[in-house]
């Protein structure tokens, strides 16, 4: 076996493709934050723990319902978008003309109340939800095993971003989104049903955060706490990369998590904090962030 | 233009008119606060007489950057933290007196705050909060990974209260009690000196509108890293005491949910009020001992406490009574 840079290459292509997970996680959470703050100039603090209910809305189905992984990775993102809508429609809606820095507070005592519920019910410390039997084993590919529920993790998430993408730079339904955006005023005298737009953008978010969560429960614990220090992860992924583009979320998103597998691998005890030395040094060098547009 | 300058002379002297009587007001609240920490010791049960007035002093350095700079930070506790692990850290290894110990946190908290802020005040608005939550994460990374320094998940325990200037013994809680409410008092009075002074007033300004305010000579970043400074310093006073009152640095003070805290306490008491932060953390502090016994359950109980107070009760209860009484408070 040949080693690169003294390290076994069981072990750097093993790092490499869990930072490749964490990545497309890094990227479909702010794929969803970009989209809400850009219509509802809100940042979401929910997000995480939008995420961990969609882990948890799969468990349950399992559990409680039988109903198998393919059917949660639909099923869940509906159940949770669906009460994303009801958040915008009785909560957000009602602070919508306030200053951003509610939206923000509103949003962070929405996490701890769906974060201290689920743990008085589920206790914090997690539960096992297994690989669809589909997806189980792995494939040898000479200088790595790679297991194919991780691949298809990131395969997954590279084709829900991508589709987001098309979604929102190519159609006709994105082209009316990037309009309400820049100027929602204008948007509605166009006859276009802004509010209607806003609640399915949050919707979507949402939606998104929590099929990142089904990904994620086969291989995180299904965990009360999952998504609490992920989301603080996710902002220094925003910041970095500005929320100016969804190509720009995306491969910020991707390229951060990898970065933070090879730290891995070579200097393990920079690992958690990897992502906030580089949004400190994006800071000092490009304050708007890499594919922001200065303010 | 002419309309402001026809009305500016009577206008002059109502403002010096309600200015005095608001002056009165507060000079007559600040003498009831000073009785309040007299009586309080022998009323009430003092370590957590200490405990609301450890939080207090915390709450109100986030209130005047957040209510007086605009500047919504969501990382406090990396000062309030890092200041009670240096003061825990210098008084029980180097054998530091509370003081000192308590003066080299503030200063590190002080530092600490120079670094961030110039960091964190590149960017404006929502990207602020998040990053200076995401370097506050990077403190509390640090200090889960040096247990050398913090003692790790057991944090810094049994650290000794020692004697005052060498000479008198803090071990007894009436004889801390009184150096932590002059510690409170003092900051309490630093903080309405610097909103009442001219460099408030423009941090004020830059509040409420950057661009005027810098079109008009001011240097917005220095003023607001100066204003990040300050309560980033008085935020490391209260966490330097809070480890000397309760002999105890952890984790938890380092936290992001120790910097929700303060939000919340904040928030509940008045944001932008001076004295909010009192009643907001009396409040939550309260509310944290009577609620100890139900575990997660306080997360919920504050998460349902801040949605109600955005949609519902955004001024806090200072706030309300400010405005009742027609007088900022």
């Amino acid at each position: 076996m040949f080693e690169l840079l003294g390290i076994p290459p069981q072990a750097l292509f093993g790092q490499v493709l869990l930072g490749l997970i964490n990545g497309s996680f890094y990227a479909i959470l702010s794929l969803g934050l970009a989209v809400i703050f850009g219509l509802l100039n809100i940042i979401n603090f929910t997000h995480g723990a939008q995420y961990m209910m969609g882990a948890f809305v799969a468990w349950m189905c399992l559990n409680y319902l039988g109903i198998n992984y393919w059917a949660a990775l639909v099923l869940s993102p509906l159940v949770v978008g669906a009460t994303g809508i009801v958040i915008e429609r009785f909560l957000l809606k009602r602070i919508a003309h306030l200053d951003h820095l509610y939206g923000l507070l509103l949003t962070f005592g929405l996490a701890l109340i769906i974060q201290g519920l689920f743990r008085n019910q589920y206790g914090s410390s997690g539960l096992p939800y297994q690989i669809p039997p589909q997806l189980t084993g792995g494939q040898n590919l000479g200088f790595m095993f790679l297991p194919n529920y991780r691949g298809w993790v990131v395969i997954a998430s590279l084709v829900i971003c991508l589709a987001t993408w098309f979604v929102i730079e190519k159609t006709k339904l994105g082209a009316y989104l990037r309009a309400a955006t820049e100027n929602p005023t204008l948007t509605q005298a166009f006859g276009i049903n802004v509010p209607l737009l806003v609640t399915l953008t949050y919707g979507f978010g949402v939606a998104l955060a929590a099929l990142a969560g089904v990904l994620a429960a086969p291989i995180y614990s299904v965990n009360p706490n999952m998504g609490a220090d992920l989301i603080i992860v996710v902002f220094a992924v925003v910041v970095i990369g500005g929320m100016g583009s969804i190509m720009g979320a995306i491969v910020t998103g991707f390229s951060l998590g990898l970065i933070e597998g090879l730290t891995k691998v070579f200097y393990p005890e920079a690992a958690a904090t990897v992502i906030f030395i580089i949004m400190v040094l994006v800071l000092l060098v490009k304050p708007a962030g890499l594919f922001g547009r200065p303010a | 233009m002419t309309e402001l300058a026809s009305t500016e002379a009577p206008a002059a002297s109502v403002v010096a008119e309600t200015d005095d009587s608001t002056a009165r007001l507060h000079r007559t609240l600040f003498i009831a606060i000073a009785a309040l920490l007299v009586v309080a010791p022998f009323v009430a049960y003092p370590v957590f007489v200490m405990k609301v007035l450890c939080f207090a002093l915390f709450a109100l350095a986030f209130n005047l950057l957040l209510g007086y700079g605009g500047l919504l930070s969501f990382g406090h506790a990396a000062y309030f933290g890092m200041a009670s692990y240096v003061s825990a850290y210098t008084a029980k290894h180097w054998g530091l007196t509370p003081e000192l110990a308590i003066l080299a946190g503030t200063a590190i908290a002080g530092l600490l705050g120079a670094l961030f802020g110039s960091l964190a005040i590149r960017r404006q608005g929502i990207y602020f909060a998040m990053i200076t939550l995401a370097l506050a994460q990077m403190v509390f990374f640090f200090s889960l990974q040096t247990p050398r320094f913090t003692g790790g998940e057991d944090g810094i325990q049994a650290v000794p209260r020692g004697k005052l200037f060498g000479l008198v013994s803090l071990a007894d809680d009436r004889a801390l009690y009184w150096l932590v409410a002059a510690i409170f008092m003092g900051g309490l009075l630093l903080i309405y000196r610097i909103i009442h002074s001219p460099f408030g007033e423009v941090c004020k300004a830059i509040r409420d509108n950057e661009p005027r305010a810098i079109s008009l000579g001011y240097r917005a970043n220095q003023y607001k890293l100066a204003v990040f400074v300050l309560s980033a310093t008085l935020a490391g006073l209260a966490g330097a005491t809070k480890a000397i009152v309760f002999q105890l640095a952890s984790l938890t003070d380092v936290h992001w949910s120790m910097s929700g805290e303060v939000v919340l306490m904040t928030l509940v008491g008045g944001l932008g009020t001076v004295f909010g932060p009192i009643a907001g953390a009396l409040v939550i502090v309260a509310m944290q001992n009577y609620l100890a016994t139900l575990g997660a359950w306080v997360t919920v109980v504050q998460g349902v406490i801040f949605v109600l107070c955005v949609l519902l009760f955004r001024e806090g209860i200072v706030g309300v009574i400010a405005k009742a009484i027609k007088k900022p408070l």
